[in-house]
Order: C-alpha cells, then structure tokens, then sequence
C-alpha cells in the first residue's frame, strides 16, 4: 500500500496509487499532492490502475485535493479506475465532481 | 503494513443457527492503521470455500472498511481503551456482518444525504450511504453502536 509519483515527458504530475485508498493513508495522499501543489505543479493525474478499494475517507480526500488544486489554479485528472471503483464515485455522484479517463494515457493525452 | 494488532479469529459453527453455519469473530484496537489488515483477514475467511465474484469481494472490502472506520473514529474515538467486535456469519448463500463499538451511539436517520448538491464537494459523510447502496440489507441495535451488513453471495 503506498503512492509513487512520476512526471511524464510534458510536465503532468501522475501520481500512481498502489493497493487502498481508505482512512489510514488519506492524509499521506493530501500531504503528498499538497508538496507538488506548492512546489509549483498545475496538472495533477492521479492514476488507479493498481488499486484495490477505496472507502469514503479515501474518496473525501480526492474531494479536498480537487478543491486544492482548483483553488491553486490547476486540474486534477482520474483514471485507470476498473468497474467496482468507478461504481463509487456513480453512486456517491462524484463522477460529476471528477473529471475521470479510462486510462492513463488518455488522461495524458491534451492535459 | 506493521501493526501492533494481535488479531484472533475464532471459526465455529454459529450456535444459534438454524441451518449450518460458520461464525468468524474478531477483536480489534481502535486504531486505524489496523483496518486494512482487519479487512483482509475477515474477509479471507468470509470468502473462503466459496467461488465469489470480484464484485462480492470488493463490495466485502469498502462496507467492512466503512464500518470499521465508523466504529473506530466515530464510535469509539479512537480511544485506545475501546475495542471494535467484528462477528461474521457465514451462509451458504450470505454472508451476515456485525461490527460493534464501544461508543455510546448513534441515530443513523440524522446522517444528511451526501449526493446533494451543497453535500457534494463536501469532504467527510459518504461512509453511511455507501454501506447502505453497497450491501442487501443494513440494520442497527437499538444504542445505534452496531451495525449489522447482509450481503448475498454471487
């Protein structure tokens, strides 16, 4: 369970979660977004493609992130998110909240 | 992941079933770094013997991690003298979960519904709702300090 983040060739912070996003490592997640936030980085991706659940901790944090980079002037990109994932973010309505792609790479692609 | 968790879990034929079934206890810490581990190991033995789909783990997982949670930050206030009982029945065609706090309860009915408009961008208050879209059936004691999560197996 943890996060990595990488930079792709233009400039996107893609931050990857591995294994669960859930109330015991939320704050890690916000602590790590907010030090990119602050070290100037605008386009933020974070990538679901190697994780397993998320509880509602978890999705609150992606709540407060998005309002952070917004407010920041910057936008936050999701993606990589398999079926059972994507049924949270429909059922609590925050697919409307997000903006969500398939798949990395197509999140990158225009950002 | 490290944890000071002891975890013990105790499979037995449930006592008071009708039919026969399997029951799966377990006490944790209110602490909660022990939550994911928690799930997993409960959810290993809800699982066990039973051809499952993804969806009916995943589901297991975020109900399971939610009431945890609950019990552990809401309930118990994460306070290190409190514990939070988890009793699982299993059944051939469900699987029934229990998590108990220690705190002094709550009145589900005043939890808001997060999927309004001014609820939406609010950080905190899904836990609830999610439990209640993700499983069968949900019920609380009468104190509101258990909650008990029937899902049927696919």
């Amino acid at each position: 369970m943890g996060f990595s983040q990488t930079r792709d060739t233009n400039g996107v912070t893609v931050v990857q979660v591995e294994g669960q996003l859930i109330v015991g490592n939320r704050q890690e997640l916000k602590d790590l977004v907010q030090a990119a936030v602050e070290a100037g980085e605008r386009r933020i991706l974070i990538d679901f493609s190697r994780t397993g659940y998320i509880d509602s901790s978890g999705l609150g944090a992606l709540v407060s992130i998005s309002k952070r980079i917004r407010e920041a002037g910057g936008e936050l990109r999701l993606a990589g998110l398999n079926e059972d994932l994507r049924s949270l973010f429909e059922l609590t309505k925050l697919d409307t909240l997000f903006s969500i792609a398939e798949t990395p790479q197509q999140a990158l692609s225009g950002f | 992941m490290t944890s000071p968790l002891r975890l013990c879990v105790r499979r037995s034929p449930a006592p008071d079933a009708r039919e026969a079934a399997t029951l799966v206890t377990l006490r944790i810490p209110s602490d909660v770094a022990c939550i994911e581990e928690a799930v997993e190991l409960v959810v290993r033995h809800c699982l066990a013997g039973h051809q499952t789909t993804r969806t009916t783990r995943f589901r297991l997982q975020v109900v399971l991690s939610e009431a945890l949670s609950n019990a552990i930050m809401r309930g118990n206030c994460e306070d290190c003298e409190k514990w939070v009982d988890v009793r699982a029945e299993l059944w051939v065609d469900a699987i029934r979960l229990y998590v108990t706090d220690e705190g002094p309860g709550f009145d589900p009915a005043a939890v808001p519904d997060p999927v309004t408009p001014e609820q939406l961008d609010i950080a905190g208050g899904r836990g609830l709702y999610l439990i209640r879209k993700l499983v069968d059936a949900v019920q609380f004691n009468e104190q509101g300090n258990s909650i008990c999560m029937t899902l049927r197996r696919q």
